[in-house]
């Protein structure tokens, strides 16, 4: 399993995906929102959402996950 | 004037409000999170305060906490920079309850120009031109539908609380608008606490250009010309520049004028900007009003000899403007880059250590930066870590100083957007003057398949 972690501290703007979704390679899970501007976290290899642990208009720090993939 | 000022901002504009205290001798206050402990702007400043831990709302906004700092340092007033606090009404409030001055406009207009269903109702009240839109909150998506019946599609749904970047969403049908709505209202129900949205029409290959104005308390309105801002990702700016090389000087009388009108209606002071959106046959239409410093400031102050921040200070304390708009002088070209620790080809942000670090010199050339060599770029804020200003008589003098000094700009242990930015201004179509927001996207990245 894979954590998908936001990589940037920011506020959670949009979630693309939810548990049970089959993802790509690239595919973009969320969107953080940090001064302004959108900035989506990709996941980096194909898989399942098997969590998602955001919500939209959560803040998260750059090492929480946020999704995990199998 | 004041004899001292708590910034509470960190980074560049930290340091760059600083430099024009201690030109004034105004004594300087700054705040800095336990992330920013070692920067530079920390030690310039003449007192420093810890104000809480590295994310920004137990840092930068946490309001209470700079306003007690600014009370126990005996600061007379607060200049709040750009971003974090400084477009919050609620905090201006606060300020000027205990006694601070609020280095920026009056709370009501901060929050009136802060909702854009509010701000767009305003500005036909004075008499500027607006988007072809609705301006009152859509409930539903059967109002949402009949409202773009009757404006047709393509539209830009937009929440009210939203701006910058963030909170728009393009569509081209129905099926597109029935798709967003519900998400989007959600959206920025929860993000902004008010989920208020509206439609305005899609402006086709637009061209986003601002006109900066300066006001004092007395009634008086001087516009400095404009800065053409369309080169943007994400919809978010990265050159910025003045005079604007694509509007005539009809247009810009025009917009000079209708800048004017809007903040005499709204009764502003101090520093701020109206952003237009400008299409293929100069007409302008009003998108925002920024009720702060802008980023892209420097590329004004190159053009007219003045110190905005300066300004700022002066009209803050109480003193009229000491110049009439025919005082104001325009003076050759100016060009600012935004230099982001991101990857030039994601424009994903790429924290890190840097280790060398070296800054362009030469004629012209001027750099707004707040980092050294062995700074860390941490993810916790806006990853952008300086500015490269280059002047000339001309635009291409401006151009080729600022290509020059890109290619000498020394910065080593994180990924820049520096590449890109060269490849930005040395484009022709860059160099032709013609730039609208889908720069990026209809030159730029094309380059980046092309040479793979």
């Amino acid at each position: 399993m894979a954590k998908v972690e936001a990589g940037m501290a920011g506020n959670v703007w949009k979630v693309l995906v939810k548990e049970g979704d089959e993802v790509k390679a690239g595919q973009e899970v969320v969107i953080l929102e940090s001064m302004k501007m959108e900035i989506p976290v990709a996941v980096e290899a194909d898989g399942k959402v098997t969590k998602v642990h955001v919500q939209e208009g959560d803040f998260v720090n750059d090492t929480d996950a946020i999704v995990d993939v199998e | 004037m004041f004899t001292k000022v708590l910034i509470a901002n960190r980074g560049e504009i930290a340091l760059r409000v600083i430099r024009t205290c201690q030109k004034l001798n105004i004594q300087t206050v700054a705040i800095y999170s336990e992330a920013d402990a070692d920067a530079l702007f920390v030690r310039e400043a003449d007192e420093a305060y810890c104000v809480g831990k590295p994310p920004v709302n137990q840092s930068y906004l946490n309001a209470e906490e700079i306003i007690a700092i600014a009370k126990k340092s005996g600061a007379e007033a607060v200049h709040p920079g750009y971003g974090l606090l400084s477009e919050n009404a609620s905090f201006a409030t606060r300020c000027i309850n205990e006694g601070l001055t609020f280095i920026g406009p009056s709370p009501n207009i901060i929050a009136s120009m802060g909702s854009k269903i509010e701000a767009r109702k305003t500005m036909k009240e004075a008499g500027v031109p607006i988007i072809e839109g609705i301006n009152t909150s859509l409930e539903s998506e059967d109002e949402a539908k009949l409202a773009a019946k009757e404006i047709g599609y393509p539209l830009m749904l937009k929440a009210s609380a939203g701006g910058g970047g963030i909170g728009m969403q393009l569509v081209n049908s129905e099926e597109e608008l029935v798709k967003a709505f519900a998400g989007n209202k959600k959206r920025a129900e929860s993000f902004f606490g008010d989920g208020a949205m509206f439609l305005e029409k899609y402006i086709a290959e637009p061209h986003h250009i601002e006109v900066q104005i300066l006001a004092d308390s007395h009634g008086n309105v001087v516009p400095l010309w404009e800065r053409e801002c369309s080169i943007q990702r994400r919809n978010q700016k990265v050159v910025e520049e003045a005079p604007s090389p694509f509007i005539n000087e009809e247009t810009r009388n025009k917009m000079l004028e209708a800048a004017i009108k809007a903040a005499q209606h709204i009764g502003y002071t101090n520093a701020g900007t109206i952003e237009f959106l400008v299409d293929r046959e100069q007409n302008f239409y009003f998108l925002e009003m920024n009720t702060r410093l802008q980023v892209e400031h420097p590329v004004t102050e190159e053009i007219t000899g003045l110190d905005l921040v300066e300004e700022q200070l002066k009209v803050a304390s109480g003193a009229k403007l000491s110049f009439t708009r025919e005082d104001v002088t325009r003076n050759g070209h100016a060009i600012e880059v935004r230099i982001y620790a991101e990857d030039p080809k994601t424009f994903f942000p790429s924290p890190g250590k840097i280790t060398e670090f070296k800054l362009p010199e030469g004629e012209g050339i001027r750099n707004e930066c707040a980092i050294e060599a062995g700074s860390q770029v941490t993810p916790f804020y806006d990853p952008m870590i300086g500015k490269l200003i280059a002047w000339g008589q001309t635009r291409e003098e401006a151009c080729s100083r600022l290509k020059r000094a890109l290619e000498d700009y020394k910065i080593e242990g994180i990924k820049t957007n520096i590449p890109m930015l060269i490849k930005t201004v040395s484009h022709e179509q860059f160099l032709k003057g013609y730039t609208t927001t889908q720069f990026v996207n209809e030159y730029y990245l094309p380059l980046l398949t092309s040479t793979k």
